[in-house]
């Protein structure tokens, strides 16, 4: 069709398609744009232009400020120590949930028992429950366990909220994975743990890289655990955006709220701008299984 | 083998069997049970301690006093909650409606041997890898009444052009649906662009010769064999929907008011700054039974077809 189409001199379907592609490729960059030149321009640069202007004379004291000396509420030290909170957070939590992922879904593959694919179901739920009704019985839960508002505590949450998206993960790749690979090394005497890593985890670094993009994605984002489960030393970062830009002591700076929240999306923005595919991977095996 | 080596078949059917084959066995279930335990327990468990706690007396503490559906009779009387329930109906059928119509209009499009389709689709679906922290701190600068959208439509001549609907308590929940359409429309273009590239292209070649026109491909073949993916989505979507938070915390924070609260928003505000444990629990029980009545069934099917 298209390619007879092509051969009309001036085809309306065609730049009826691209304008509406291109549209809405508009609709989504603008909101980026506008946060960027935003977070270049000083206070008197957003009161003479308006949101789609460039700078003028663009510079990064917006962004320098947001870094190290923005307030959020009564502290003035900037996002800095939510950010290295959040790292401090976010690679334990992704590694840790990711490794049992990986193990659960090769059980639930290649060493199914009576009852496990019942587990497996049960387990799925978890993927969609809502977070709300976990929420007040494990702050308790951290509090026992001596590590409530701690960073120690948010790990531990992510980490077994994060359990059945890898566990599925995992389980729905081994189980395209040929089951003669295992017999074969059983026969060869091979026992659990040595096909586990001789055989199986040297065939995963397509869905680890997708689960490990997955994680990372979702905890360095996550604000419910965040702002319900830190305290005030181990606040993540987007709990500090949210304060940050929420603060309202003084006259807003808008300048410094987007340089913010560039902050903020940038160490997942890099993440899908170079593994892209393998974040698009992981959206759509969370969704669609099998 | 075992039939030419007697020692082999003999020491295998040895009565005791050795304590390392028998962990062996073993390894499998003792290798799953701690992490499975634990998920359980934080699943189910919680769920069930939730439950527990919207029964009881509960307000600024934990209190296990039982005091029978007395939260849920409060939650149904308060106005707040009822004003949440609303906003999640006009929330969720908008975002679920414009998600699903701008995403499967963008894949069909996208479909159309388009040359630079990688760079577009990274451009539609970047959104998703932002937090909605980030892409409602973003929204509320666009969407702010005098500094924003408003002084460009000024600014290109429009002078009487008002745009307050982020402090309007009637419109601020819509300024919620457009960042959450934002966001969301990129993933679903990616589900149903999924979907298309799995439709067998011989049924459309067949369709083509039989003189059918695109559009009427599109509505009679295409959409239709769409419909696992449709009903994936609307899944997706409708629970992405029941448990908004960070959204609305970063665009409205619920305000004006509570005029943009929603079930996620009004559970946190009850159970973690107002001091009502049992009721914030009640409200997250209610919102637990209707994600539950959604994708069990889903969950169920899904297994079922596999086997």
């Amino acid at each position: 069709m298209s390619a007879a189409s092509t051969a009309r001199p001036f085809d309306w379907h065609r730049v009826a398609l691209w304008s509406v592609l291109l549209l809405f490729a508009l609709f989504f960059l603008v909101p980026m744009y506008v946060m960027l030149t935003t977070s270049l321009k000083d206070m008197a640069q957003i009161r003479d232009g308006n949101l789609l202007s460039l700078p003028t004379a663009p510079g990064f004291e917006a962004w320098s400020k947001a870094w190290s000396h923005a307030c959020t509420g009564v502290d003035c030290s900037g996002l800095r120590p939510f950010f290295i909170n959040s790292v401090l957070m976010v690679v334990p939590a992704v590694l840790v949930s990711t490794l049992i992922g990986a193990v659960n879904g090769y059980v639930l593959s290649k060493w199914r028992f009576p009852g496990s694919e019942m587990m497996f179901a049960l387990m799925l739920f978890g993927v969609f429950m809502p977070m709300q009704v976990v929420l007040l019985p494990m702050s308790q839960i951290l509090g026992w366990l001596g590590i409530a508002s701690s960073i120690w505590g948010l790990i531990l949450v992510h980490v077994i909220a994060g359990l059945p998206s890898t566990t599925l993960f995992f389980r729905n790749y081994y189980v395209g994975l040929p089951d003669e690979l295992v017999k074969a090394a059983m026969l060869d005497g091979a026992g659990f743990w040595r096909i586990f890593w001789r055989i199986v985890l040297p065939l995963s670094t397509p869905i680890t890289v997708v689960t490990l993009i997955w994680q990372f994605t979702n905890i360095w984002n996550d604000f419910l655990y965040g702002i319900v489960f830190s305290g005030a030393g181990s606040k993540p970062v987007t709990v500090g955006l949210n304060n940050l830009a929420n603060t309202t002591t003084m006259v807003k700076e808008y300048n410094v709220d987007m340089a913010a929240a560039m902050i903020a999306a940038l160490p997942t923005l890099l993440v899908y701008i170079v593994a892209g595919k393998y974040f698009v991977r992981g959206l759509t095996a969370g969704a669609v299984k099998g | 083998m075992n039939s030419t080596s007697s020692p082999v078949s003999a020491a295998q059917s040895e009565p005791p069997i050795p304590l390392g084959t028998r962990l062996a066995e073993w390894m499998p279930k003792l290798v799953l049970a701690p992490s499975f335990v634990i998920a359980f327990i934080f699943i189910y468990g919680l769920m069930a301690w939730n439950g527990y706690l919207s029964v009881s007396a509960s307000r600024l503490l934990p209190n296990y006093e039982f005091v029978g559906l007395g939260q849920y009779v409060t939650l149904w009387e308060s106005e707040r909650w009822w004003v949440a329930l609303k906003n999640l109906g006009i929330f969720g059928s908008l975002f679920i409606f414009f998600g699903m119509a701008i995403g499967l209009l963008l894949a069909i499009l996208l479909d159309q041997k388009i040359r630079v389709e990688g760079a577009l689709r990274t451009i539609y679906l970047y959104p998703m890898a932002l937090s909605f922290i980030v892409t409602g701190t973003a929204w509320k600068w666009i969407l702010n009444p005098g500094l924003g959208l408003e002084k460009v439509m000024h600014e290109w001549g429009f002078t009487t052009f008002t745009f307050d609907w982020l402090i309007n308590p009637d419109r601020a929940i819509y300024t919620v649906v457009i960042a959450g359409v934002w966001q969301s429309a990129g993933f679903v273009m990616a589900l149903f662009l999924a979907g298309l590239r799995g439709i067998d292209d011989s049924i459309l070649k067949a369709a083509q010769i039989d003189g059918a026109s695109l559009p009427r491909i599109y509505w009679r073949i295409i959409i239709p064999s769409l419909r696992p993916v449709f009903f994936s989505t609307l899944m997706i979507l409708s629970h992405l929907a029941i448990k908004s938070f960070d959204l609305v915390m970063a665009l409205t924070a619920g305000g004006p008011g509570f005029a943009t609260d929603l079930p996620a928003t009004f559970m946190y505000t009850m159970a973690f700054s107002r001091g009502q444990i049992g009721l914030g629990a009640a409200s997250a029980t209610i919102m637990l039974a209707t994600v539950a009545a959604i994708v069990v069934p889903y969950l169920y099917s899904e297994l079922r077809t596999k086997k």
